[in-house]
């Protein structure tokens, strides 16, 4: 006997990222789901973004890693409410993850959640969390044929940030390439290029979310 | 990489579903998975293997059929099926275009053998 189902395999976490995007309107969250290989510059991006953004948003942070604690320590030395998730080994955070980590918040403080996730350039792209929009970051020295070979993580990003770009005097990399592949894989990329460790760029990129996360009193 | 965890979900909508026959046993369980779902076959199908063990679905074949990558051109309003997942269109080249197949990550069907 044959049975018919037409089931999403992945539709318990969409169900569940559906509730949390739901809490998160009505609390007045901008979230923001950061992805991007591990070493690309997450969460220095993060410590950036942070320090511009501190006086006005009510941030607050999720981290997401395979194991250990380092990188919501160094989010915590900002004075904003920061929790880690280990995922024991899983590859990307998901929904229930997430959901479970909000119970570490009080919600109607906060008005700018961004969750980092972990380091990994295919898996996160496909669970999504509840988030309003996801941005990715890249890393010049990654090189420039990412958006062909992974191109699940540039179409479902709102943003591309590419980082590092002063490291380009020393590199192979073809810009014209990699953003004409970026916009082939999704056209309505909005690409960045920055380098957290000079400043350069960054002021489109804080300008872009600041846009978004409105401030609550 | 998350094969496995997307194989235990997989088993867990089929065991769910198997409940409503008692008995029963899962002979076959088919999929369909698009190009751009980021999911491996050879990689689910070796993590379905794995975990279905001692389960309803023990004993059964599992199917998957691969499906291409395809838009439809909002412009010229053609539909083209694409190699590369770039989304433009072959035709006028516009970039106005929507991905009709190949996010597909479903369970279609499964098959069962009654346990009486």
């Amino acid at each position: 006997m044959e049975i018919k189902i037409v089931k999403n395999i992945l539709e318990a976490n969409e169900v569940i990222a559906s509730q949390s995007r739901t809490l998160f309107t009505e609390k007045g969250i901008y979230v923001l789901n950061l992805m991007g290989s591990p070493g690309a510059g997450k969460t220095t991006l993060l410590e950036k973004t942070i320090e511009h953004l501190k006086d006005k948003n009510h941030i607050a942070v999720i981290e997401g890693d395979i194991a250990t604690s380092r990188d919501a320590e160094r989010i915590a030395h900002h004075a904003i409410p920061a929790v880690q998730i280990n995922t024991g080994g899983a590859c990307h955070l998901d929904g229930n993850m997430v959901r479970g980590a909000l119970k570490e918040f009080n919600l109607n403080q906060i008005d700018l959640l961004i969750v980092e996730n972990v380091g990994n350039l295919v898996c996160p792209a496909e669970f999504n969390i509840g988030e309003n929009d996801k941005a990715m970051i890249i890393s010049v020295t990654e090189g420039d044929d990412k958006p062909k070979k992974y191109p699940l993580m540039f179409q479902v990003s709102t943003v591309l940030l590419l980082n590092k770009i002063d490291l380009l005097p020393y590199l192979d990399f073809d810009m014209d390439r990699f953003q004409g592949d970026a916009l082939k894989v999704n056209p309505k990329l909005k690409i960045m290029a920055i380098s957290c460790t000079t400043g350069e760029g960054l002021d489109t990129w804080f300008k872009w979310i600041e846009e978004r996360a409105k401030p609550k009193r | 990489m998350h094969e496995f965890g997307i194989a235990q979900s997989l088993l867990e909508i089929v065991e769910q579903e198997a409940l409503s026959y008692k008995g029963a046993k899962v002979t076959r369980v088919t999929l369909q998975i698009g190009r751009l779902s980021g999911v491996m076959p050879d990689s689910l199908r070796f993590a379905f293997e794995a975990l279905r063990t001692g389960g309803v679905a023990e004993e059964s074949c599992l199917e998957i059929e691969e499906i291409p990558l395809r838009i439809k051109c909002n412009q010229c309003g053609k539909t083209s099926t694409l190699k590369d997942p770039f989304l433009i269109c072959p035709y006028c080249e516009d970039i106005d275009v929507e991905i009709i197949a190949g996010r597909e990550l479903e369970i279609r069907n499964m098959e069962i053998e009654d346990g009486n």
